[in-house]
């Protein structure tokens, strides 16, 4: 900073003054404990009458008795149930109806952050149903429609300060009904479920030809070859380079049983890893398979009969699924889900008798895994991000609404302060 | 089986066979007298919905209708009932969707399967759903197994007057039997989704909301000069009659039948209500000032975000369909707005009901009942805002939504509380009968999970 000229300097501090005010407000608590409360961890059971001390917006201890300063700020969670942040391990909200580059059906260099709606309100409405994490996808018209965004539900900040850092980034496949009624309907390729697979294996192809011309260059270069030079660099063979290199965690959007398995065998013949299929609303039909390749499901937890292909849902595919032993995650796909994910959840209790724990999971660690940060987030752990939700009744039930929204320490969503009920935000932001 | 080949031995062929079919007979009809032996439902805990809850209650049926409901203990029970041990489980009365989809769609992606609405037209009285029941639904078996018996269905909003409704019981031999009441009221939506105003190029009238109002009014014009015609026919029809001379005693011709017209008749002249759907407030209004033009009787319908209204809503003084709450929140809206009107209106003293507006996901309309308590809602009317109130609503509480004597006897037995999500419904009574819980889905469960 000393060598930046004075002038400039002052300039950007004029400049930095409202985005400081912002973040200042953001900044997390460095101390708080939240007491009082039953503790719901997800990995180590329920604490009844626990606390959880946070120190710089991560979980700094939990359990009954939870040693703290006194200098920290003490939240009475008042007996109130305690759980980590809701996942949301698929999610179309704030990206402006830019889900879709529907204009080829692979467009794998897509970036979701430069589409991302930071205003969104559909975001705060998450928040208010307990989501702190997200994870933003691109849709499914195209067989590879782009690489998606995982922020944190930090409403009231500005874009950069939602992302979560250092998230692995995804890509997003499709199969099935959406690129064949996209495309066919303009009578182009592909039209057909052939045509589907065809249009994706002919991109990874390219993009193992891609990697060779690289590849060969670069060892060319490194041994000092002065005629070697480089191939021209194409963004759309680059990103599925990335596929093939296993830098990206594919994400797939399929519904069939038979395109679970199709999907998988193309994932083996070209090697990469599927992290999960999404809606996978025939998984209770191929779950051996699926829990074979370690490969994750999020999928809803009884919507059905919308199309064809989701003609065979049955709300019991997220258990039977899961007691093969796949990773289950319940998802929202939708603005309105999103709000309510913690009754989606507890609905695999009732439709197949998942216990409070592993319903509690599908909307937590589970789809932390899916999205890559289960490191970070999804239970309540000792260096843990502190997101947290103090929930208003028992939250796997009808009755469940979030009372106050942590994310990274701090409150986002408080159901007692007026207005809408955001410390962070308000109206005209 | 073995008494039929014991008859048939004894006697001549012809005999045997007209003696079989008795015997079939016979044995259909002891399948029906058994069915009209009391079934008694004994220990579990009824929400009786209309005077409270009975702990551990005694309910019996019989003759598909409920002719006994009380305490364990002080309810006799007929010697040759047949008792089914309930202890430990809710017994409410089966739940009315106060508007549904049901039976007018079955895959929402294959316009093959969808018969939701005739978007040609905007003004389509003369629609009648009951044409378009497809009883063999399976979407009907998905639903009732979470309990909802009975439903109105109604066609799509995307018309200002889509047609008519009728009210279903989601079991029946056909559809003539599901079909309980037919054109039982006529949506009016006036939401600014029916608008034709998109896209552009395919713009044509009405794409404003006074484009909507105007064509409403003039339809209801049109149809009071048809009703003025008809009875101006009838008039000199019996004036002619009433003639003494031979010549004078023509009788008039009679105007030409118009159906379209002929449907707003019942509306117009106050012998059925109208559901009048708007969302937000200045839209509620406009509404309700053409009904009232009209003089049309009316319940209200979604009024979603006419929370500025609320008061204005209550003092109509009619009851309010309200919903869905899971509608999003406008942006300038606090997230919970939707989610708190149930509440805001009942304390308003407005008699409201849930409905899905919906098909596939009908089987989720008690956890919206449920959802709302936790912003507010009274159990007790959250309850009855998909029983009673809707029974009352659309006039039939004479035989459905609770649980009293003389009542139809449409009742779910469930492990628990019928507004959460957990809950599981064991057994589901239609008209007295045990509707079987299976459904497409229930098969495929099955199926793949070794069953």
């Amino acid at each position: 900073m000393n060598r930046v000229p004075i002038f400039p300097a002052l300039a950007l501090f004029g400049m930095l003054t409202s985005a400081t005010a912002q973040q200042s407000a953001a900044a997390p608590h460095n101390e708080v404990i939240i007491k009082n409360a039953v503790v719901m961890t997800v990995t180590h059971g329920n604490i009844t009458n626990g606390s959880v001390y946070i120190k710089d917006g991560k979980i700094a201890a939990f359990g009954k008795e939870v040693k703290a300063p006194t200098s920290a700020t003490v939240i009475d969670a008042g007996g109130k149930y305690l759980t980590p942040g809701i996942i949301d391990s698929h999610s179309h909200i704030a990206l402006d109806d830019d889900v879709n580059e529907a204009t080829s059906p692979i467009t794998p260099h897509m970036m979701m952050i430069d589409a991302f709606d930071y205003q969104d309100k559909a975001i705060y409405h998450g928040l208010a149903g307990g989501v702190t994490t997200s994870l933003l996808l691109h849709g499914s018209a195209n067989m590879i429609g782009g690489q998606a965004v995982v922020i944190k539900h930090k409403y009231g900040l500005n874009r950069d300060a939602m992302l979560f850092p250092g998230a692995p980034q995804s890509i997003k496949f499709a199969s099935g009904e959406n690129p064949k009624r996209v495309y066919g309907s303009r009578d182009q390729l592909p039209s057909t479920r052939m045509g589907n697979f065809e249009v994706q294996r002919e991109a990874l192809v390219q993009a193992q030809d891609y990697m060779r011309e690289w590849d060969d260059y670069n060892t060319k270069a490194k041994k000092g070859d002065k005629d070697a030079s480089p191939p021209k660099r194409d963004l759309k063979l680059e990103a599925l380079a990335d596929v093939l290199r296993g830098k990206l965690l594919v994400q797939i959007h399929c519904y069939r049983a038979d395109e679970l398995l199709t999907e998988m065998a193309m994932a083996k013949e070209f090697g990469y890893k599927v992290r999960a299929f999404h809606h996978a609303l025939e998984a209770y039909k191929v779950a051996d398979q699926l829990a074979t390749q370690g490969v994750g499901i999020a999928t809803f937890a009884d919507w059905w009969g919308y199309k064809q292909e989701a003609w065979d849902a049955i709300p019991w595919n997220a258990v039977l699924s899961m007691r093969k032993g796949v990773r289950v995650s319940i998802k929202s796909d939708s603005e309105d889900f999103a709000r309510r994910l913690n009754q989606e959840a507890a609905k695999t209790m009732r439709y197949g008798g998942a216990t409070e724990e592993e319903a509690l999971k599908m909307i937590t660690l589970n789809a932390a895994w899916i999205v890559g940060v289960d490191d970070r987030v999804g239970s309540i752990d000792v260096g843990k991000d502190a997101d947290l939700v103090i929930w208003d009744g028992y939250p796997l039930s009808s009755y469940g609404v979030p009372n106050k929204v942590f994310i990274d320490g701090d409150v986002y969503l408080d159901r007692s302060l007026p207005g809408f009920g955001m410390p962070h935000y308000s109206e005209g932001q | 089986m073995r008494q039929g080949r014991f008859v048939a031995g004894r006697l001549p062929f012809v005999v045997g066979i007209a003696k079989l079919a008795l015997i079939c007979l016979f044995l259909l009809d002891a399948t029906a007298v058994s069915q009209q032996k009391p079934v008694v439902l004994r220990g579990g805990k009824l929400l009786t919905v209309s005077h409270g809850v009975i702990e551990r209650g005694v309910l019996i049926m019989e003759n598909g209708k409920i002719t006994a409901v009380g305490p364990e203990g002080s309810t006799a029970v007929p010697k040759d009932a047949r008792v089914i041990d309930v202890k430990g489980m809710t017994v409410y009365p089966g739940l009315i969707d106060s508007e549904s989809n049901l039976g007018l769609t079955e895959i929402s992606a294959e316009a093959m399967t969808n018969d939701l609405v005739e978007p040609s037209e905007e003004i389509m009285p003369h629609m009648h759903v009951y044409d378009a029941f497809h009883a063999e639904s399976e979407l009907i078996p998905v639903t009732r197994l979470n309990g909802i018996t009975n439903a109105i269905v109604a066609p799509e909003s995307s018309d200002t007057l889509p047609g008519q409704d009728s009210f279903i019981q989601l079991a029946g031999k056909s559809g003539e039997e599901m079909l309980l009441v037919r054109d039982i009221a006529m949506p009016l939506n006036f939401t600014g989704a029916q608008r034709r105003n998109q896209p552009r190029e395919k713009r044509k009238f009405p794409s404003t909301r006074m484009g909507m109002a105007a064509q409403l009014r003039q339809a209801f014009l049109d149809a009071q000069d048809y009703a003025q015609k008809w009875s101006d026919y009838e008039k000199k029809k019996t004036e002619a009659v009433a003639k003494t001379d031979e010549k004078d005693k023509k009788p008039p011709t009679p105007p030409k039948h118009d159906l379209k017209l002929e449907a707003l008749l019942p509306y117009l002249q106050g012998k059925k209500p109208i559901v009048l759907a708007a969302e937000e407030a200045s839209d509620l209004e406009t509404a309700v000032s053409l009904a009232r033009e009209f003089h049309l009787k009316f319940v209200l319908n979604h009024v979603s975000h006419s929370q500025p209204a609320l008061d204005y809503i209550a003092s109509l003084k009619v009851p309010v369909i309200v919903g869905p709450i899971y509608e999003d929140p406008k942006p300038y809206e606090r997230y919970d707005a939707v989610y708190s009107l149930p509440a805001q209106l009942a304390k308003r003293g407005v008699k409201i009901a849930f409905a899905s507006f919906e098909a596939h996901n009908t089987r989720n309309l008690p956890y919206q009942a449920g959802f709302a308590t936790a912003f507010g809602l009274p159990y007790d009317e959250a309850l009855k805002a998909i029983t009673l109130n809707a029974a009352e609503i659309w006039g039939v509480a004479d035989r459905l939504g609770s649980l009293d004597l003389g009542k139809a006897a449409n009742l779910v037995v469930a492990n628990g509380d019928p507004l959460d999500v957990k809950t599981d419904v064991k057994q589901v009574f239609i008209a007295g009968q045990e509707v079987p819980m299976t459904s497409r889905q229930t098969r495929l469960r099955d199926q793949f999970s070794g069953q």
